[in-house]
């Protein structure tokens, strides 16, 4: 489906245009200033995030990103200007509360495994669902419509339903808490939404092009490899995203099978706190840098988005 | 005769395996293709959902591994049906759907419905009305956490900005009454997009001819919405709403982020009542029967879903 071609529905007169844009306008002003007051309270020094009535206008810093990458520990005056000069911008900040910075935060490593497990659990997925949905496609597979209907299926189900004997599962084989265990169960999840997105992309592809590949002497896996994966290059694209802004937002499995060295930023940025309760500006700081990824990606994919939703069901 | 040689040495040499698996059948390339995906949701679907079937028969502790397991037979399924507090959260979680889902697809449909009238600008705020869906629920959810304190957030706010109620009396998430609609407010924001996105593929999907007949007809506007606009987008709203049906159904992360279930229990989906049971009482059993019960019931949404999901390709 493309955004900006829609049909007219018997020319609108301007009048009806003008009220239609005008409530639309406002409708995604106001939808879109939670996102705008994350981006600003990331900006915000700690005392201007929890001010009331609410700073629209404030003094930029960049305590709340200092905060998000750093431990710190609160010391004396004098033990601090025992200290040398401030070595960076942090330090700085970080002093003139009269606390110096203890080492780095678990931010850093949450974000990456977030990164692992999102790419490798994607990768897996399209793979599988590449190789899957060409063989639904073009071949005549027993039971496909069940079969096609059981891989859907296993989306279903409640994540925490799903999580009780994954988590005793995993303790048995040693996969609790891994990125491995959380790469096998993130592709397990996409593999379906991937299957059912990539059979809509290769059923629109000709099958006049394998075949005469194979009259010219390529054997099926050949022409699988030289006509057909390159002209569903856009579809493959289109669902590796999908498979990874699932994976990059999960929280549920993450939550209740990941408690340290595999968890992902989602279950860990609630638990930024600061002294005294949560420190918004390092929790918006945090959330701006997860988040920007996604809304690159949203973006790119704004054609195939509501095919991608629909497991493929609504095309155009 | 040299070329008999050839053969012959051909023939006793094993053929590579690159070659042997190019010259693979269609059948077998078939299976080989999907059976890896069918191989994986056994290992990490069915595997563990035979695993909990057998578990809800049983009176099984995670926390406690080595303790004696006991067969209760169907008490566990028995026990559910009788629970109060089990009924109070699937009521709790219609409420939640029955809500969320009017409101997105009345606004859902609106919007769509405004949108096709195609203003000018109109593809970059559709863009920029898609992008809260996009989002991690649990991420954003967890930010209006702070959107909804009282006094210093925005929400509240902007709340008594508008109606002149003290900032401080905004309790969204820690009043019984009003903590409720705190997650519906933040499930529509995120889905009505969503909503909005099929409505209007399913009003682009009109011809425009069924227009042009009616405008001969001399249909009012009124009548052709009626007759036309609504009927020919049904199939995309229903299927709208089964989706979100069925996601929020099994809705946990915006919830347990935002309320955790509370105050009290007032916002306890069955989700939540799920997740205390299983990993905070660590009644695994008991939770495997009701995780049976919810499958079950999903179960039958899906097969609706489905359905609904061929007649609308049928178009």
């Amino acid at each position: 489906m493309s955004l900006t071609t829609a049909h007219s529905v018997v020319a609108p007169s301007a009048n009806s245009k003008r009220i239609a844009g005008a409530i639309v306008v406002g409708y995604a002003l106001i939808s879109i200033v939670p996102l705008l007051w994350i981006f600003a309270t990331s900006f915000k020094t700690p005392p201007d995030s929890i001010a009331y009535p609410p700073k629209i206008v404030f003094q930029p810093s960049l305590e709340g990103y200092c905060n998000l990458f750093t431990t710190r520990t609160r010391q004396t005056p004098e033990y601090i200007n025992s200290l040398g000069p401030a070595t960076g911008l942090c330090d700085e900040t970080v002093r003139k509360r009269n606390m110096v910075i203890a080492g780095p935060s678990n931010f850093l490593p949450r974000f990456v495994n977030s990164l692992i497990i999102a790419f490798g659990s994607t990768f897996c997925a399209v793979f599988l669902g590449t190789l899957s949905a060409y063989g639904f496609s073009r071949f005549k597979v027993p039971l496909a419509d069940d079969l096609l209907f059981f891989i859907l299926s296993t989306r279903f189900m409640p994540p925490i339903a799903v999580a009780i004997p994954i988590y005793l599962m995993y303790r048995e084989i040693g996969l609790s808490d891994t990125a491995l265990g959380m790469i096998l169960l993130y592709t397990a999840v996409n593999v379906s939404l991937a299957v059912w997105l990539l059979k809509g992309f290769i059923d629109e592809i000709p099958r006049e092009y394998e075949e005469a590949a194979m009259i010219d002497g390529y054997t099926r896996l050949q022409a699988f490899w030289r006509t057909v994966l390159p002209q569903a290059t856009t579809g493959i694209a289109a669902t590796a995203i999908f498979c990874l802004i699932f994976a990059w937002n999960e929280y549920a499995f993450a939550a209740l099978l990941t408690s340290g060295t595999a968890q992902t930023a989602p279950p860990f940025i609630p638990t930024i706190i600061g002294e005294g309760g949560q420190d918004w500006p390092a929790v918006a700081a945090g959330t701006t840098i997860f988040l920007v990824p996604i809304l690159v990606f949203t973006i790119l994919l704004r054609k195939q988005l509501l095919r991608g939703i629909t497991f493929g069901a609504v095309r155009k | 005769m040299l070329n008999r040689t050839a053969d012959n040495v051909a023939r006793a040499t094993p053929e590579p395996l690159a070659k042997r698996i190019r010259g693979i059948s269609d059948k077998g390339l078939a299976w080989l293709f999907i059976s890896p995906t069918i191989l994986l949701l056994l290992a990490i679907n069915i595997f563990p959902l035979f695993w909990a079937i057998y578990l809800s028969f049983t009176n099984y502790r995670a926390n406690r591994p080595n303790e004696v397991v006991k067969n209760l037979g169907l008490a566990n399924y028995r026990r559910i049906l009788g629970d109060q507090d089990i009924w109070i959260a699937m009521q709790t979680t219609a409420h939640f759907v029955f809500w969320t889902i009017l409101l997105q697809t009345v606004i859902g449909f609106t919007l769509a419905w405004l949108i096709d009238r195609k203003f000018r600008g109109h593809a970059f705020w559709t863009t920029i009305i898609l992008v809260p869906m996009m989002l991690s629920p649990a991420v954003v959810g967890n930010f209006w956490r702070f959107l909804y304190e009282p006094q210093i957030g925005l929400f509240a706010y902007a709340v008594s900005f508008l109606t002149g109620i003290p900032p401080t009396n905004v309790q969204m998430l820690s009043n019984v009454e009003l903590a409720p609609w705190a997650i519906i407010i933040v499930d529509t924001w995120m889905w009505t997009p969503y909503v909005m996105l099929i409505c209007l593929a399913g009003l682009r999907s009109i011809p425009e001819y069924i227009y042009e007949a009616a405008e001969v007809d001399r249909a009012s506007n009124w009548r052709q919405f009626w007759s036309i606009t609504l009927p020919m987008a049904l199939p995309f709203i229903m299927l709208a709403v089964l989706f979100r049906g069925i996601e929020n159904f099994k809705m946990f992360d915006m919830v347990n982020l935002l309320t955790g279930g509370g105050p009290g229990s007032t916002t306890e989906v069955a989700s939540i009542t799920l997740k205390r049971q299983a990993f905070e009482s660590w009644r695994t059993g008991y939770s495997s029967a009701f995780a049976i019960i919810l499958f079950v019931a999903v179960f039958g949404l899906a097969n609706i879903y489905v359905k609904a999901l061929n007649k609308v390709k049928q178009r």
